[in-house]
């Protein structure tokens, strides 16, 4: 039975969950911490157990990304591959992604200095969603009204100066309903999807306290998934929805290292056995 | 167990595994289970959340 390792920095009810399931159906797991983990370009694929597939989950999203390129380097299958969780890790290449595979997503606007963006959202006019790149978890994601803000953010981007300050993400405020909706892909699979309803203000993430809702499937909603899943090149993903009053569903983002513990509480499959079928589906001959 | 910033004392349950967060109940601070065998845990400072931490 092929061995399934499930590589982590922090120890979460999502990764208990997957590992309890890989057991149960009868398959050795091996719990690795990232954080304790060494590899070099010497390494061979027998100098450490990494089993037969890897399902790569540190809630980490550079730690995650550099080990899964050092554990393809050695040999070992990765759910997801490097080449996704490059992709869906920053949100521009996402976009361009979604919109080159043809799959309806927001409106998105770049620019690559704090004055052309302010020229940029002078042209598209207010409001505008202002978004980092690269983050999680709805940080640094502004809805943008007015100039007297949108000067101010701009200038506390400026201050802060990280890597990726620079690059200025704009996108369209979409007319929706207070929610949106999140669904789990596995492969060619939609697993599940609920609604994630926001708390009053304009964030959903269950990690700021969204409140899952189960989100029956429709034929629309699983093409769009398997579409946008394609369009990243495929794997564990979670995609993110939102129901446009105009346009009918868009694809805003997908998540490489989806969390899941708000839709198992709702949802009709198992999602963490999902996920352990399909890595082992990937498990080299 | 006792919390490495205040000593109050740390309730871990017995099928936490290592790499699972512990919190203190008086100060708060978390903790990452780095050992653990039999009844004997080993605590150390949780790293704090990072600004690329997510999905």
């Amino acid at each position: 039975m092929p061995k399934v390792c499930i590589v982590f920095d922090r120890l979460r009810l999502e990764e208990k969950m997957l590992q309890d399931e890989a057991s149960k159906m009868g398959h050795d797991t091996i719990m690795l911490d990232a954080k304790i983990t060494q590899i070099s370009t010497e390494s061979k694929r027998g100098d450490i157990d990494f089993g037969d597939v890897v399902m790569e989950r540190c809630v980490s999203y550079f730690r995650g990304l550099h080990i899964t390129a050092c554990l393809e380097f050695i040999g070992v299958p990765v759910i997801n591959s490097h080449d996704v969780a490059d992709r869906c890790g920053n949100k521009m290449i996402t976009s361009l992604l979604l919109k080159k595979a043809g799959v309806p997503t927001p409106k998105t606007y770049f620019a690559f200095s704090s004055e052309e963006a302010m020229n940029l959202i002078n042209k598209i006019g207010y409001p505008i969603v202002i978004k980092p790149v690269i983050g999680s978890w709805g940080r640094g994601i502004l809805p943008l009204r007015d100039k007297d803000t949108t000067e101010a953010i701009i200038e506390m981007r400026e201050i802060e100066d990280g890597s990726h300050d620079r690059i200025y993400y704009l996108q369209e405020m979409i007319d929706r309903p207070p929610r949106d909706i999140r669904a789990i892909t596995a492969g060619n699979q939609v697993i599940a999807a609920m609604y994630r309803k926001s708390q009053g203000d304009f964030k959903t993430n269950i990690a700021l306290g969204g409140d899952p809702e189960l989100c029956e499937m429709t034929k629309e909603l699983e093409d769009l998934c398997l579409k946008a899943s394609k369009a990243v090149g495929g794997g564990i993903l979670g995609i993110d929805l939102m129901e446009d009053k105009k346009r009918g569903l868009v694809v805003h983002e997908v998540n490489n290292t989806v969390e899941f513990k708000g839709l198992a509480r709702v949802a009709k499959k198992n999602i963490p056995q999902e996920m352990v079928k399909f890595a082992l589906t990937q498990v080299r001959k | 167990m006792n919390c490495l910033e205040c000593d109050a004392s740390i309730n871990v349950p017995h099928d936490a595994a290592v790499g699972e967060i512990v919190s203190c109940p008086e100060c708060g601070a978390d903790f990452e289970i780095s050992k653990k065998s039999g009844e004997n845990v080993e605590l150390k400072p949780a790293e704090s959340i990072g600004e690329d931490w997510g999905e």
